[in-house]
């Protein structure tokens, strides 16, 4: 699929297509379908078997506790924190982490679940070495190898989509906390992934900025992108999503569209949860 | 003072180091840096023998004197039936040094690398031997220039001792008009003297080279 540059208004909180929705169609089938996740480090035991499901084009949103085991989640979708048991069927293609693999097959069943997603971290990660651009093009020029011409044209419309055309060869420490993860975002769009794992991506920006990069990602979610999000931004779960999961204790409590969770929960954990979430000084 | 005699000596010892010292140093460096970045990913490695055997090199290097090292290969192995000519078995000696020492420099330096970089190489695609190249090695390269100009110079000056292995490099000529002149004084000094103009110059090259890498790092 080609992506069209476009010109935009490079005001981050403008709405228009430009993002490029990945290919996936949709369908009552889901996109990725996660049954009984375990991971332990040690003798803790973090996931103690997780199931979920991400539909296609939809918006699935992560909330708990710290420690909750919500991030681990997230990162067992794209192996970077590979759980010990568990099964993921992702676009017709199976994942058996309890498998017993040789280094390659289970790097092979890694790159299936890397290749499908894009990943946006808290603390953005973005390559300092590497100014704004290389760190955009640097998967789909060195991994996919496309061509180097077409991912700039590509990274820069996205760049352009997000307000910061102007900071395409600056680097990341030149960069305010909001554009960097405006980059890591863009960064993991570049990537045309089926699916966007989103880590806190608000939690270490500065409370004024949040609304830029929150913006970013309900427009994404209006273009039919699916994500899985983790975040303690309730306003943004309660707009944009289209499922929240609420975990604790390593385990799914209770998930829900966001009116069943927020607004009439049935577990007395997620209700306390949402209490002490909504008044703090109570 | 004999300044005619300072000033006839000053083209051998040049010669010398021109012929002998710098390139001595520069084989012995690059050769030495392949070998450490090697000992250094060995090192890491999760094979256990792997990394056994690169502790074992480093513990060898580090605990024994360069000086005996250099002696056993070139005095040492010809009774083994290896005999080396003086100038490989001083780049031998002296690169295998430079692995030992460096290895630990860039080992260092690939672990002051946050864990967040390799998750971010993982997650647009790349494998372990591709983030380290595109993503880690040059973050490290910054972090390791100080140390490792450090063990140049220190490497620079340590080919000194190749001359009592009989290769032809600056304190040898100083050794030779030295011993002919018996101005010892004078002669000594001025090896001294070119060595030190040397290492100023490398002194200036790590400069620009920490500014050159510098360049993404945010300034206080």
């Amino acid at each position: 699929m080609s992506h069209e540059p476009e010109s935009s208004s490079p005001a981050p909180g403008a709405s228009s297509s430009g993002f490029g929705v990945p290919p996936i169609g949709s369908g009552a089938d889901p996109l990725l379908r996660a049954t009984g996740l375990r991971t332990s480090f040690g003798s803790l035991d973090v996931l103690k078997g997780v199931d979920l499901e991400v539909r296609r084009g939809k918006v699935l949103v992560l909330i708990g506790p710290s420690g909750s085991g919500k991030t681990t989640v997230l990162r067992a979708l794209n192996a970077l924190t590979p759980p010990q048991a568990g099964v993921i069927d992702l676009d017709g293609e199976r994942i058996d982490f309890a498998a017993k693999l040789s280094k390659r097959e289970t790097a092979a069943q890694r790159a299936v679940l890397r290749d499908a997603s894009g990943m946006v971290f808290q603390h953005y990660n973005l390559f300092p070495h590497k100014t704004v651009l290389e760190n955009v093009i640097e998967g789909p020029v060195i991994v996919q190898k496309r061509p180097r011409d077409e991912a700039i044209a590509t990274a820069t419309a996205l760049l352009e989509r997000v307000g910061l055309a102007s900071k395409r060869d600056a680097y990341p420490f030149e960069l305010s906390g909001g554009q960097q993860q405006r980059v890591g975002i863009v960064r993991a769009l570049a990537l045309r992934p089926k699916l966007l794992l989103f880590d806190e991506p608000t939690s270490a920006l500065d409370p004024e900025i949040v609304g830029d990069v929150l913006t970013i990602m309900s427009e994404l979610a209006h273009e039919g992108w699916t994500m899985v999000v983790v975040t303690h931004e309730l306003a943004f779960a309660r707009e944009v999503a289209d499922e929240v999961a609420f975990l604790d204790g390593g385990v799914v409590v209770e998930r829900g569209t966001p009116a069943e969770v927020f607004t009439n929960p049935q577990e007395p954990r997620t209700r306390e949860f949402l209490d002490r979430l909504l008044r703090p000084l109570e | 003072m004999d300044w005619q005699l300072a000033w006839d000596s000053l083209g051998p010892i040049v010669r010398g180091a021109i012929l002998g010292t710098i390139p001595l140093s520069l084989i012995s460096f690059a050769l030495g840096l392949v070998l450490a970045l090697g000992i250094a990913l060995a090192r890491m490695s999760s094979i256990r023998a792997l990394s056994a055997a690169a502790r074992f090199v480093i513990s060898v290097v580090r605990g024994t004197p360069l000086l005996v090292q250099l002696f056993v290969i070139f005095y040492g192995l010809p009774s083994l039936g290896a005999t080396i000519p003086p100038w490989p078995s001083a780049v031998i000696a002296f690169s295998i040094n430079v692995g030992g020492y460096g290895a630990e420099i860039i080992r260092a330096a690939i672990l002051s690398v946050p864990a967040g970089q390799w998750e971010a190489g993982y997650t647009v695609g790349m494998s372990r031997a591709t983030t380290l190249r595109r993503i880690i090695l040059p973050q490290a390269a910054r972090v390791s220039v100080p140390p490792l100009s450090n063990t140049f110079i220190s490497l620079l000056k340590d080919t000194s001792l190749a001359s009592l292995i009989l290769v032809t490099e600056l304190f040898r000529e100083a050794q030779k008009i030295a011993a002919f002149s018996q101005e010892f004084m004078l002669l000594y000094i001025e090896a001294a003297l070119v060595y030190w103009v040397i290492c100023l110059g490398l002194s200036a090259l790590q400069n620009l080279l920490e500014k050159r890498l510098d360049r993404y790092v945010a300034r206080a």
